[in-house]
């Protein structure tokens, strides 16, 4: 008479050796081992995190929210909305500003975690990501300016082309091209800055906020630099309500 | 809208501040100013609560 095994445990293993039959438990319990709940939605920030340094990450998010928002409302309505309507008009500005908020507070963010060389402790694919949803939100914002649909677009595109031409891709990278730049602009674009975004955010979440340089000496001198500086700082150095992996900032 | 067209007279070509190779707009030049303000000030300036917090860790 066989003993009937818990759900989700492989025939022939015992509860102390339990290894999920199926790959969704064994994704799961991946996901929950690199990223508890805990650190994913903490509920204390490290004290050092209370400077306004820290909260550019934060606003870049936010703009990028008011953003894909705003130009959703602009893609579902078209260019004879948003250039010949008083709400059209309004709801381009907002999109439009949002942008150049984005883009200022991303590189304030930018210095901000270079002057503290954020890729500290094991942090280099935040530092990577960070840097890589820079470069593509170049293009993305340029893919929006020639998609306008008026002189401006014209003038833009036009005096872009040549620079597209002169690093040899303007053949499969045609800014005259409203078409092909619209789908760069509200599709493929986006979905890269969002996806890598969210995957910025998480490796924060995983590795922590990086800690201040005198922070991370004195917790090295205290012989705590591999459970502390990377993972959690408690003591009274200036790291104690979280566990180091507060904000996304 | 009349009043910020009166403000910002754009009926001419951009003002520009060239050095060498380097050619900005004087619109770039002032956002990038604001920057680097607005980082020093982000600096400079004390957050809110933050001595509580850590005079509440000590």
């Amino acid at each position: 008479m066989s003993v009937a095994e818990p759900p989700g445990v492989a025939p022939g293993r015992g509860a102390g050796e339990r290894e999920p039959a199926s790959w969704t438990a064994r994704v799961r319990e991946a996901a929950v081992d690199v990223l508890p709940p805990e650190k994913l939605l903490p509920d204390g920030q490290p004290t050092y995190v209370a400077s306004w340094i820290y909260v550019f990450g934060v606003a870049s998010i936010a703009s990028l929210v008011v953003i894909i928002a705003s130009g959703s409302i602009l893609a579902l309505k078209g260019p004879a909305w948003w250039h010949y309507t008083g709400v059209g008009h309004f709801l381009n500005s907002i999109h439009l500003w949002a942008v150049e908020l984005f883009f200022f507070v991303m590189v304030v963010h930018l210095w901000g975690k270079y002057w503290m060389a954020a890729w500290r402790g094991g942090r280099i694919r935040v530092w990577i990501t960070g840097a890589i949803i820079f470069l593509i939100a170049i293009p993305t914002a340029l893919t929006g300016y020639v998609s306008q649909q008026n002189f401006d677009s014209q003038w833009i595109s036009t005096q872009a082309k040549d620079a597209m031409n002169s690093v040899g891709i303007g053949a499969f990278f045609n800014v005259t091209n409203f078409g092909q730049m619209y789908s760069w602009h509200v599709l493929l674009l986006p979905i890269a800055v969002v996806a890598l975004v969210a995957a910025h955010v998480l490796l924060v979440r995983t590795h922590g906020v990086v800690p201040p340089f005198e922070l991370e000496k004195r917790l090295e001198r205290a012989g705590a630099h591999a459970g502390g500086v990377t993972g959690g700082a408690g003591d009274d150095t200036g790291a104690g309500e979280g566990d180091g992996s507060g904000a996304a900032a | 809208m009349g009043v910020l067209a009166a403000v910002f007279n754009l009926n001419h070509p951009a003002h520009t501040v060239d050095w060498h190779f380097i050619h900005l707009s004087v619109a770039n030049v002032v956002v990038i100013g604001l920057m680097f303000v607005v980082f020093a000030l982000a600096i400079a300036l004390p957050f809110p609560g933050a001595q509580r917090r850590r005079r509440a860790n000590k």
